[in-house]
C-alpha cells in the first residue's frame, strides 16, 4: 500500500465537525505559502510528484472539480477525474465496488463528491487511500468552508468574534454545515437566516443564532455567506416562487445600505443573480466572491499536502521539493 | 403417544398468574399436567433446573421475505431464527414480492411454514390488492385460507376511506387490522428521526408527527367503526399517549413495542450506521422512555420484533440508499430481560405477558398459556445467562443488527412446539 500515514489531519478529510481548532488553523496557515504558487509564471512545484489522485465526482460539479484539479496539478500529482455519467456507476456498480476498484489501481488519494450524506466516510472506511470530501449530500463540504474562512481572515485579519450569517437554503446545504462547525471552532459568531422551510430542524442546537428575516441578519452581521437557491426547491414547495424569495430574502444593495457597517459578501457559487443575490451586490465593492475562488486552489493544495504527510511548518520549504 | 416431562423449572405463566417451581407433563402435543414432583412414567425427561419455563414466545410482526426475497430470508430460515430466539409462533407480513393478497398466496406461506416444522408460521394478508391502498383484497377468502390479520405493513393505507372500509369489513371475521402508521407526505425522503442528529448528519428526517397523525386517524376510525385495530411498531411518545387514551375510551386497540424502539435512540445512527436504519426510525430518549412506559403499563401490550432481514450488500451502501429494517428474532428475549426486567421496569412475568400471552389474545392465536389442554408450545430459557450478540451465529440468513457485540442477559435454551423440541442451544 502506498498510503502515507498523515498524523496532522489523520487519514481523511471528511468534515470540519471532527477537526480541532488547531487542525483548522493549521490548514489555513498552510494555505498561505501555497497561494503564491498560483501567481507564478510557471505554476508548478514538485510537492506531490509521483502521487496518484482520483477525483471521483458522482455528482456534477464544475468549479470544485476544476479547483481540485488545479491544486493537484500545481503540486505535480498525477490525476484522473471522472464524473458519474461517464463511469461504471451509471451501469449499476455500487459505491463499495467502485471503491475497491480504485484501490486496486494503487492510488494515493480520492477526492469524492457524492449526492449521499456520509458517502465520503463510507469510502474512507473501506479504502486505505486518503479520502477528501468534496461535498457529500447535505452533510459537509469542508474545503469550501475552509476557503470561506481563509477569505474572511484575509479581509478582516481575524475570525475570532466576527459575526457571520449564512443566508438561504441551509437545510440542503453542506457548505452551511461545514461553515458552522469551522467558524464556531475558530471563535466566530454564526447565524443562519432563511425561510423556516429551508432551515434544518433544531439548527439552533448547533450553536447558531436564527434570524427569520434578512433585515435582522444584515443588521447583525459582519459577513454574509449567501447560499444558492436551487430551482428545485421551488418545485418541491419549500418557497412559493423565486421572485418572492428575492423580494423577501434576497440580498440587495438597498438592504445593505441600511446596514450599520460594511458587510463582506461571500457566495460559494454558482450564483443565481437576481434570486438570492442582486448583481449590484455580487459585483460590488464588498464582494469577495472571486477571492474565494482563488483561495480555493490554495486551500486545496494545503489539504492535499497535509494529507500526504506534510506539516504546516514545512510547507514553505516543501515548495522547493524538499518537504516530503 | 409421546410424552415429555419438563422437570424442575420455574414456571412463569402470567395467563394463570403462575410463577413457581413446577414440573410440566406434556402428552400428545398438549400440556397434560402441571404439578410438583410429577411422575415421569414413560415420558422423556427434560431437566429444567435453573431455567424458566414459559409459554412459547409469539411474534406478531416478522418479515420472512419469501416469496421474492429469498436471498434475505426464507420462511424456513426465518422460522429457524424464531425458534432460536425462543419463539414458537410468528406472524409473517405480506409485503413480499408478489405480496400476499390472495388466498392462494396465503396457502403458500402456510404450507411452507408447515413443511419446515419449526416455529408455527401464521400468514397475514394484505388489506388492499398489491398493497396499493385502493381496492380491498379478498379478506374473507384469505382468512378462510389461514391468514390471522390483514395489513399493508411496510406502507400505510393512505386513504382514510379505504381504511374505514377495512375496519368495518374485517369485523365479519373478528380479526384485527394491523397498521403501519406513517403519513407519507410528512415522511417523504426521510431516512431517520428528525432532529439535531439528522440535521448534523445532513440526512432527511422523519418527524414524530408523520406517525402520530396516522395513529390519531386510525384510532378515530376504529372508534367510528368499532373494529379491531392493531398498531405496529409504535415509536413516539404522543402515539403512546393517544393509544392509552383511546383504550380508556373503549377503542379496541392493541399495539406493539419493538425491542429496538425500547432500547435505542437516534444516537445509534451516528456515523451513518445503516444497521440502525429502520422505519419507523429510532427516536429521541423521551420517545424511547415513553415506549418503555407503554410496555410497563400495558398501553403497548405486545412486544414484536419487526424482524426485517436484508442482505449485507443491501446495507453496505450510503445511508440514503440502504433499506430500512433490522433482524430481531434472536435478540428479542435478551433485550427484553436486559432492558426491561434487569432495569426493574417490569417483572419477568410481565415480559412473558407482552411476548406471549397478550400477542396470542390480540390475534386470537393458540398458545400464550400453559393451561392444561393447551398446545404444548413452550420456551425454556436461562434468565441470568449472559451472552454477547454474535450475528455470525444467527440462524437468520441476514446479519443486519445494531446489537452486534452487545452483552445481553437471558438466553433461550430450548424451544418446544406441540411437545416437540424444535431447537435447543448447542453452545455452553
Amino acid at each position: 500500500m502506498t498510503t502515507t500515514f498523515a498524523p496532522y489531519l489523520g487519514k481523511d478529510l471528511l468534515g470540519l465537525e471532527e477537526l480541532s481548532r488547531e487542525q483548522i488553523v493549521g490548514i489555513l496557515d498552510t494555505s498561505e505559502p501555497f497561494k503564491e504558487i498560483s501567481e507564478r509564471a510557471i505554476k508548478k512545484v514538485p510537492v506531490l510528484r509521483g502521487k496518484t489522485i482520483v477525483n471521483a465526482f458522482f455528482e456534477d460539479s464544475t468549479r470544485t472539480r476544476i479547483s481540485f484539479e488545479f491544486a493537484e496539478k500545481r503540486l505535480s500529482a498525477d490525476t484522473v477525474s471522472f464524473s458519474a455519467g461517464g463511469s461504471s456507476v451509471s451501469k449499476g456498480e455500487t459505491l463499495v465496488d467502485t471503491a475497491r476498484n480504485l484501490e486496486a489501481m494503487r492510488i494515493d488519494m480520492v477526492v469524492i463528491r457524492h449526492g449521499s450524506s456520509g458517502a465520503a466516510q463510507f469510502l474512507g472506511e473501506r479504502i486505505a487511500s486518503n479520502v477528501i470530501n468534496a461535498g457529500d449530500g447535505k452533510h459537509e463540504h469542508p474545503t469550501q468552508a475552509l476557503l470561506d474562512m481563509l477569505t474572511i481572515r484575509d479581509q478582516l485579519g481575524r475570525l475570532e468574534g466576527v459575526k457571520v450569517c449564512i443566508v438561504g437554503d441551509v437545510l440542503h446545504s453542506r457548505v452551511a454545515r461545514s461553515n458552522i462547525w469551522g467558524l464556531r471552532k475558530l471563535g466566530a459568531e454564526v447565524a443562519v437566516c432563511g425561510p423556516m422551510t429551508l432551515l434544518p430542524p433544531e439548527v439552533g442546537e448547533m450553536g447558531v443564532t436564527v434570524f427569520r428575516r434578512i433585515e435582522e441578519a444584515i443588521e447583525w452581521s459582519d459577513v454574509l455567506n449567501i447560499l444558492r437557491l436551487q430551482l428545485e426547491r421551488m418545485k418541491s414547495g419549500f418557497v412559493p416562487s423565486l421572485r418572492e424569495y428575492n423580494r423577501v430574502f434576497g440580498v440587495s444593495i438597498e438592504r445593505l445600505e441600511r446596514a450599520p457597517r460594511d458587510i463582506l459578501i461571500l457566495h460559494p457559487g454558482p450564483m443565481n443573480r437576481g434570486v438570492e443575490i442582486d448583481s449590484a451586490v455580487a459585483d460590488g465593492p464588498h464582494s469577495v466572491i472571486l477571492q474565494q475562488v482563488t483561495n480555493g486552489v490554495a486551500v486545496r493544495m494545503a489539504v492535499l499536502y497535509l494529507l500526504a504527510g506534510g506539516e504546516p511548518d514545512t510547507a514553505e520549504a516543501a515548495k522547493t521539493g524538499v518537504g516530503l | 403417544m409421546t410424552s415429555i416431562l419438563i422437570r424442575g423449572g420455574r414456571i412463569v405463566d402470567p395467563s394463570q398468574g403462575l410463577e413457581k417451581k413446577l414440573d410440566v407433563l406434556v402428552s400428545n402435543g398438549v400440556v397434560a399436567e402441571l404439578g410438583d414432583g410429577l411422575d415421569a412414567g414413560g415420558a422423556e425427561v427434560i431437566d429444567a433446573e435453573g431455567l424458566v419455563v414459559a409459554p412459547g414466545l409469539i411474534d406478531l410482526h416478522v418479515h420472512l421475505r419469501e416469496p421474492g426475497g429469498e436471498h434475505k430470508e426464507t420462511i424456513a430460515s426465518g422460522a429457524a431464527s424464531a425458534s432460536a430466539g425462543g419463539f414458537t409462533s410468528i406472524v409473517a407480513m405480506p409485503n413480499t414480492d408478489p405480496p400476499i393478497d390472495n388466498p392462494a398466496a396465503v396457502g403458500f406461506v402456510l404450507a411452507q411454514g408447515r413443511r419446515c416444522g419449526l416455529a408455527r408460521v401464521y400468514p397475514s394478508g394484505a388489506i388492499t390488492v398489491a398493497q396499493k391502498g385502493e381496492q380491498m383484497a379478498e379478506v374473507g377468502e384469505m382468512i378462510d385460507a389461514g391468514a390471522v390479520t390483514i395489513t399493508d405493513d411496510g406502507r400505510p393505507v393512505e386513504g382514510a376511506g379505504v381504511m374505514r372500509l377495512a375496519l368495518e369489513y374485517a369485523q365479519a371475521f373478528d380479526i384485527p387490522v394491523s397498521v403501519h402508521a406513517e403519513e407519507l407526505e410528512l415522511s417523504r425522503g426521510g431516512v431517520m428521526n428528525e432532529g439535531l442528529i439528522a440535521s448534523r448528519l445532513g440526512l432527511t428526517g422523519i418527524p414524530n408527527a408523520a406517525e402520530d397523525v396516522m395513529i390519531a386517524r386510525d384510532l378515530l376510525l376504529a372508534e367510528l367503526t368499532g373494529g379491531r385495530l392493531h398498531i405496529q411498531h409504535v415509536s413516539t411518545r404522543r402515539g403512546v399517549d393517544m393509544i392509552r387514551q383511546a383504550r380508556a375510551r373503549g377503542v379496541r386497540v392493541s399495539a406493539e413495542a419493538t425491542p429496538h424502539h425500547f432500547t435505542l435512540t437516534d444516537a445509534a445512527v451516528d456515523r451513518y450506521r445503516t444497521d440502525a436504519k429502520m422505519n419507523p426510525p429510532l427516536r429521541s430518549a423521551a420517545d424511547r422512555d415513553a415506549v418503555r412506559e407503554g410496555v410497563r403499563d400495558g398501553t403497548l401490550n405486545v412486544i414484536a420484533t419487526d424482524h426485517a432481514p436484508h442482505h449485507y450488500d443491501e446495507k453496505e451502501r450510503a445511508f440514503d440508499d440502504a433499506p430500512f429494517g433490522i433482524v430481531g428474532l434472536e435478540t428479542a428475549l435478551g433485550l427484553g430481560i436486559t432492558e426491561l426486567v434487569d432495569t426493574r421496569l417490569i417483572d419477568l412475568s410481565t415480559l412473558i405477558d407482552r411476548m406471549s400471552c397478550t400477542p396470542a389474545r390480540a390475534f386470537s392465536l393458540p398458545g400464550g398459556t400453559l393451561e392444561t389442554g393447551s398446545p404444548a408450545d413452550l420456551t425454556l430459557f436461562h434468565p441470568e445467562r449472559e451472552w454477547v450478540v454474535d450475528p455470525a451465529r444467527f440462524l437468520s440468513l441476514s446479519r443486519n443488527t445494531p446489537f452486534a457485540g452487545r452483552k445481553l442477559r437471558g438466553r433461550p435454551v430450548r424451544t418446544i412446539v406441540a411437545g416437540r423440541t424444535i431447537w435447543q442451544v448447542t453452545e455452553a
